[in-house]
């Protein structure tokens, strides 16, 4: 699917957004189709708040184009707002307000039907776990809460573009997987979902497409596969094994795709481009040099040593 | 009528969040109810309850000039503010006004608020032209009823002077009348009504009685805290972060700014009309008609809006904007007569008291007591004026206020 397709729920190019002399965001592009997850992933002050807010029409942009389902979206569009739904990086929620009055505001702000609401607000409390306290007000609940009500609010209007910016800052870790769990979730069920964090773990674990983004530029784009090949990375094979390993080494290095192999303490360390393909190769290989392989362990290569690879830092700077 | 409809969902949610948190009832009803009450216990013994006053009279002398002090005095009784007894002794006269002065005396003694004491021979000495002493002696801690004591005999007194006058103007030069002549014209002269009358309109009934002003004051005083809700709510969504998801919501901009307006509006209308019901019930205020309260109660509402909305649009923070809110209420309050009429110090401070709205209210009630409602167009013209001149200034603010 190319960037100026149809079926695109999301397409924005060109985004710039400048503060004075800093740009904060500078010609930012990409396109998110039904169904997929795209992942923003950057360090702090990277621009990603600053492109979704862009996207979301919170923000004026300087230059640049948003569409969200076929319809230009801009600071004062209604239309196309209405098919977003936006969980803010910080807890958005009146305190004072009850679970089911916060979502119920929203849902009315939203323009949906007194019916359809009600019975949505119900399916959104059990989708955030939070039914059984859905009487209390937001400010007794935890923080784990909390941020599960910000989620459920975004999602109450079955948006076809959901936006989650760093949603899992500061969550406990039982929080952080059902988060993670209701935005597999929802990708399923075919909504388009727009990403953004500097955990290079969730983006792996969510995203079907990743743009890194660094000091308010796209650096890269792609699948995590697509992204490791794009930086000349490798798989990385670590044997434990005892026997004639020099020898082992040499014959596997035979191999296509492997691109190097070190005797190491207790063992051989290969580097191959798709090891999981090779795997067989290598180990018969070995074994036929007399090496007994006690354990196999591989390492594919992860975002963040892209990152590093890419920007010349890592993602926590 | 979107725009109407997301402002009246977001003015819902806040007077919900308002109610709640009871802050409304806070400074909306209770601080300014309970401050009226108070002041109306400190001020109404001067200004509101009706004066009454228990004189005794001693008259030890008999002739005409002291019969013709005790005529006054009847006089006096017989307009309602005292009640007037003889008693026989300078002694007993002087018991009683200490029975008076003391708060804790038997119920069941005599007690008088103020004596005259005529001696024997004052009516021999004035006719004589020596002069006479007539004695007012006054109970502590009533002072009211010894000053209208004091004021009664000075009364006398210049009557007395206008008879000398008479006299002298009667009698030609050379001729000295004799004592039956003078006691004679004394009843005379004071049955001669005075050819000037003073009907008084201003006081009586162009000025609010004490309680209701008192009410009124601290109701204004306080509407500006109320009204100040509504609009920090802007800063407020900042500070929850759900600016974000009403700036993300399909609604329009102005429909946020809007809905803050319409809290203020019913927040401010709402605490001023259960005040003016409450006070009316259980402090027996006297507003005035109840169509000129109502239009009043708007303009100054719509005024507190405009003066609250700039104060919002300056303000970064919440704590920011109810410190500020605090400052402009309170200069405002003292300056508009909230607490004391600046309008009857005169001079230049009167006329500053003018850039508050809290004077323009309380001077459209003022005129309002005089019964007529067309004497307020020019508060209410005044209030709405001010209200929508800062308004329109706040408005340019706000729009640009209204960030994620």
């Amino acid at each position: 699917m190319g960037e100026g397709s149809p079926e695109a729920v999301l397409r924005c190019e060109g985004l710039r957004k400048s503060y004075g002399g800093l740009v904060a965001v500078d010609g930012v592009g990409f396109h998110i189709a039904p169904g997929e997850t795209y992942g923003l992933l950057g360090p702090n002050g990277a621009g990603k708040t600053t492109s979704i807010s862009m996207i979301a029409g919170l923000l004026e942009r300087d230059a640049g184009e948003v569409m969200v389902a076929g319809k230009p979206l801009t600071t004062r569009s209604t239309d196309a707002k209405r098919v977003v739904g936006l969980v803010p990086q910080d807890i958005a929620i009146y305190p004072d307000l009850t679970a089911r009055e916060n979502l119920s505001f929203f849902g009315r702000l939203y323009g949906m039907p007194k019916v359809e609401l009600k019975q949505r607000v119900a399916e959104v409390l059990e989708i955030v776990g939070l039914a059984d306290r859905a009487g209390d007000r937001a400010e007794e609940y935890s923080g784990g809460m909390k941020r599960r009500l910000n989620i459920g609010i975004g999602l109450l209007h079955r948006p076809r573009l959901l936006i989650l910016d760093e949603p899992t800052v500061g969550v406990d870790p039982q929080s952080r997987n059902a988060i993670l769990e209701s935005v597999e979730r929802l990708s399923v069920e075919g909504m388009a979902v727009l990403y953004t964090t500097h955990y290079m773990e969730e983006a792996e674990r969510l995203c079907d497409r990743v743009a890194i983004i660094d000091s308010g530029k796209i650096v890269a784009e792609g699948t995590r596969r697509e992204l490791v090949e794009l930086v000349g990375q490798h798989d990385r094979v670590r044997l434990t094994a005892t026997g004639d390993l020099k020898a082992a080494v040499d014959a596997a290095c035979a191999i296509d795709g492997v691109k190097g192999a070190d005797v190491i303490d207790g063992g051989i360390d290969f580097l191959a481009d798709r090891a999981g393909d090779r795997l067989i190769e290598i180990l018969t290989k070995v074994g036929a040099s007399g090496v007994i392989v006690s354990s196999v362990r591989v390492e594919e290569p992860n975002l963040e040593a892209v990152f590093l690879h890419l920007t010349g830092k890592a993602l926590r700077d | 009528m979107a725009l109407l409809r997301s402002s009246l969902l977001i003015a819902r949610k806040d007077i919900t969040q308002r109610i709640r948190d009871r802050s409304v009832f806070i400074w909306g009803l209770i601080a300014p109810f309970g401050l009226a009450l108070i002041f109306s216990f400190v001020f109404n013994p001067v200004s509101d309850s009706e004066f009454h006053a228990e004189y005794v009279v001693v008259n030890e002398d008999g002739g005409p000039v002291a019969d013709g002090f005790e005529a006054a005095l009847a006089n006096v009784e017989a307009g309602g503010i005292a009640t007037i007894r003889s008693v026989e002794s300078a002694e007993e006269a002087r018991r009683q006004v200490e029975v008076g002065s003391d708060a804790f005396a038997d119920e069941q003694l005599a007690r008088a608020d103020a004596a005259f004491l005529i001696p024997p021979g004052f009516s021999e000495g004035v006719l004589a032209g020596r002069g006479g002493e007539l004695t007012v002696v006054g109970a502590r801690g009533s002072e009211l009823g010894a000053y209208v004591a004091r004021a009664v005999a000075e009364g006398f007194v210049a009557e007395l002077h206008a008879v000398d006058v008479a006299v002298k103007t009667v009698f030609p030069p050379g001729v000295e009348p004799t004592a039956e002549q003078v006691g004679a014209l004394i009843p005379a002269a004071m049955a001669v009504a005075s050819p000037i009358a003073v009907e008084d309109i201003s006081a009586g009934t162009k000025q609010l009685d004490g309680t209701t002003q008192m009410t009124a004051g601290m109701g204004v005083f306080f509407v500006f805290f109320t009204v100040a809700f509504g609009v920090s709510g802007l800063l407020e969504e900042r500070q929850y972060g759900t600016m974000t998801r009403l700036l993300a919501a399909p609604i329009r901009r102005e429909s946020i700014i809007l809905g803050k307006a319409i809290t203020s509006f019913v927040l401010g209308v709402g605490s001023l009309a259960v005040l003016v019901v409450a006070s009316t019930i259980l402090l027996g205020a006297e507003w005035g008609d109840p169509l000129g309260v109502a239009v009043l109660v708007v303009a100054v509402v719509v005024s507190a809006m405009g003066v609250l909305a700039i104060v919002a649009s300056v303000a970064r923070t919440q704590e920011q904007a109810g410190m500020f809110a605090s400052i402009v209420s309170l200069v405002f309050g003292l300056l508009g007569g909230t607490f004391f009429p600046v309008d009857q110090v005169g001079g230049v401070l009167s006329k500053v008291s003018l850039i508050a709205p809290h004077a323009w209210f309380l001077r459209g009630l003022g005129d309002l007591a005089g019964g007529e409602v067309a004497a307020i167009w020019p508060s209410v013209g005044a209030l709405l004026t001010f209200g929508v001149v800062t308004s329109a200034g706040a408005w340019v603010f706000l729009k640009k206020a209204v960030t994620p």
